[in-house]
């Protein structure tokens, strides 16, 4: 029986963290002592986009958002709203208010996020009703190589940082000959500033599994691994709840949709490495080893996790999949740019006004993303940098906010990346910053190879020196010395993109560096100069 | 020792869901540490290694490799503060210093009563929220000073 009335809460991680289960508790227990259930759903979301101050709320068939703030706000909203039909006007915010602006909201684009925020992420029924597990039904009438066609003909393109080509990847994936072969979902999201994987494990965990299930199929795999953070508890949940579910519907298991295709998926968890986030790595990892990078050649497609052939795509990768069998190439070639199609989600933090994540098409520019849907810098402070892609991507001045964003953007200084987009305001200094990445860069290292261990650290120990104002003048053409050599003999893409983000630092604050040193204090008065020794802890 | 017979209980039950070799002795040491002060001691890294038939020494490999692991024992509750940089531009040095002084004790270390074991890691991908902490599982966000006063309260008050 249909209910008059849906109150939609999200829960994914970071609304969580915002008190919205409380809220939506509190909500529930009022239905209840009412006798209102059989008249109000409440429904648990995926992210709405976007954390502002309080937990924002959805009421339909009205459509309307209400910013919650307490346990009396959902009170009031209950009392007016649902009991007497009022408005409660100083609570409401519209929809244009609660981050995008009329400009960007216009732009918005949700392939990937489809369902994001609208259904109810653990209940499956809900996929499907939006049409999930459809395009599986479709793929598996078709031909493994129509499929990969599609995908190919799409220019859908690596999520995960890389960029490499989707289609060719399962293509070669397909054409290597095997008993066995694997696809595995990069789910072990780690690039600071990066959340877009967890918002789409918690808010459409069954489009990941769908898109494995039709890669799985494509190109002749038995068994999906998604491999995925260990500290992502409420996601590991989440996806494994949706595997179950579509277990027991027979979209997963033996004989899908009564074809004679069996697909199984299961979920691992990492246990804190960021270097796993490399997929040869990850597979090291998968095997129950340390997870140190493999040489490639050989690369996954011949000779992957456990030596056979294997599919890994990123999650926000995945989540393209379904969508673009359903609506065809074309249709997915209608957004982004000639050398970057489809859309990209965009994690926002930082010194932003509002926080979240944001699907966008592919080549919008950083001043669309940070003032269109961002609200631009928090607190009406200056913007001093801002930094896209992650922790190893490129540091970048506010006259380049008019760059549009892709692929092919770091021809002009800007990753892509993971689509990270940290804001940076003017209180912050550069040489804290720069020491923050090398620390990463330190920590995360994972020994292996000598440039990478011994350099990250060399790197840090520089800066640190600079930060307390213990610097000398040849400290800096040392650091980029350092960076250029890390990145050109390191083993891996970790310490390969070292001198990405400490050379654009430095290139765009030379003058702040330089300040540093032989100076009494530090300009933005950030590092603490002259104070006894800290120690470096390294783990 | 009881934990020892529940810790190769626990272990059949995981191997059990293997899918392929080894893939999932890092759960076992999730669960290990679950039983053992969130720590592997060498006891337990005797049964995975030999459930597993693996060496031992790669399970000590494994130990200290992954940062969620230990191989000393930790507090009763491990908490985990970002320090990557999202969070670190939006104040989390003060959360640092703030949780250092109510703990009384600096990042590595737990405190004497074996409550808690103070730790950084990398971003947890809360970075809507941040500055963010794990205590153990649960996550904690929009940290001020405040905050971190009220959530210890709540995990001492917890224990009494």
């Amino acid at each position: 029986m249909s209910k008059v009335m849906t109150i939609l809460f999200s829960l994914d991680s970071n609304s969580l963290l915002n008190g919205s289960k409380e809220y939506e508790e509190v909500m529930k227990a009022l239905v209840k002592d009412h006798n209102m259930s059989e008249i109000v759903e409440i429904i648990e979301t995926g992210s709405f986009g976007f954390y502002g101050k309080g937990v924002p709320i959805q009421i339909l068939p009205d459509d309307l958002y209400y910013i919650v703030n307490s346990s009396g706000d959902i009170k009031e909203i209950f009392e007016e709203h649902l009991l007497k039909g009022r408005t409660v006007g100083h609570l409401l915010v519209e929809p244009y208010n609660l981050g995008p602006a009329n400009l960007s909201k216009f732009k918005e684009t949700r392939i990937v996020l489809r369902n994001v925020g609208f259904i109810d992420p653990n209940k499956i029924d809900e996929y499907i009703a939006n049409d999930g597990y459809k395009a599986l039904a479709l793929a598996l009438k078709m031909k493994p190589a129509e499929i990969i066609d599609i995908i190919k003909d799409s220019g859908l393109r690596g999520r995960g940082g890389a960029g490499f080509p989707t289609g060719l990847k399962w293509e070669m994936t397909l054409k290597s000959k095997s008993d066995k072969k694997y696809v595995l979902c990069n789910a072990d999201e780690g690039e600071p500033g990066t959340f877009k994987d967890r918002l789409i494990l918690e808010g459409d965990p069954h489009s990941i599994i769908e898109a494995m299930t039709i890669a799985g199929y494509a190109i002749g795999a038995q068994i999906g691994y998604i491999y995925i953070r260990g500290e992502y508890y409420n996601s590991i949940q989440k996806i494994q709840k949706a595997i179950d579910d579509a277990e027991k519907v027979g979209l997963l298991g033996q004989n899908i949709f009564g074809s004679d295709f069996s697909f199984k998926i299961t979920v691992r968890p990492g246990a804190g490495a960021y270097v796993v986030g490399d997929e040869t790595a990850l597979m090291e990892s998968l095997e129950g080893k340390i997870g140190r990078p493999r040489l490639k050649p050989p690369y996954p497609t011949d000779h992957g996790l456990y030596g056979k052939p294997t599919l890994i795509n990123n999650v926000e990768t995945f989540a393209n999949i379904p969508w673009i069998i359903l609506n065809g190439s074309k249709a997915f070639k209608a957004y982004g740019t000639e050398r970057s199609r489809g859309t990209k989600v965009f994690s926002l933090m930082g010194n932003i006004a509002n926080r979240g994540v944001v699907e966008l098409p592919m080549g919008t520019t950083l001043r669309e993303i940070i003032y269109g849907f961002g609200g631009g810098v928090a607190n009406g402070k200056g913007l001093k940098m801002i930094q896209t892609g992650g922790t190893a991507g490129t540091f970048v001045l506010p006259n380049k906010l008019d760059t549009p964003v892709d692929y092919e953007s770091i021809k002009n200084g800007i990753s892509l990346g993971s689509g990270a987009v940290l804001v940076i305001d003017d209180e912050n200094c550069a040489v804290d910053v720069g020491k923050k990445v090398a620390k990463f860069y330190m920590h995360e290292s994972c020994g292996k190879c000598t440039p990478c261990r011994e350099g990250t650290r060399e790197i840090h120990t520089l800066l640190d020196e600079i930060s307390k104002g213990a610097g000398k003048v040849e400290y800096l053409p040392r650091i980029i010395e350092l960076a250029r050599e890390i990145s050109d003999t390191s083993f891996c893409g970790l310490g390969q993109s070292i001198n990405i983000p400490v050379i654009s630092l430095y290139e765009n604050f030379k003058d702040e560096f330089i300040a540093h040193i032989g100076a009494q204090s530090c300009p933005t008065g950030v590092c603490e100069f002259e104070k006894a020794k800290v120690k470096v802890r390294s783990r | 020792m009881d934990r020892i017979q529940v810790l190769k209980g626990k272990i059949k039950d995981i191997e059990s869901t293997e899918m392929e070799k080894g893939d999932m002795i890092l759960s076992s040491l999730h669960t290990t540490q679950e039983l053992f002060e969130n720590s592997i001691p060498i006891e337990a890294a005797k049964i995975i290694s030999d459930e597993f038939e693996v060496k031992i020494e790669r399970i000590y490999e494994l130990a200290t490799f992954y940062s969620m692991y230990s191989t000393k024992p930790r507090g009763k509750h491990l908490i985990r503060l970002c320090e990557s940089l999202p969070c670190h531009v939006v104040e989390g040095p003060q959360i640092a210093k703030k949780l250092k002084e109510t703990l009384k004790i600096d990042f590595g270390q737990t405190t004497k009563d074996g409550l808690f074991t103070l730790e950084t890691t990398s971003c947890l991908g809360i970075c809507g929220v941040g500055p963010v902490m794990m205590i153990d599982g649960e996550a904690y966000g929009n940290l001020t000073p405040q905050k971190i006063d009220e959530i210890i309260k709540t995990y001492r008050e917890g224990e009494k």
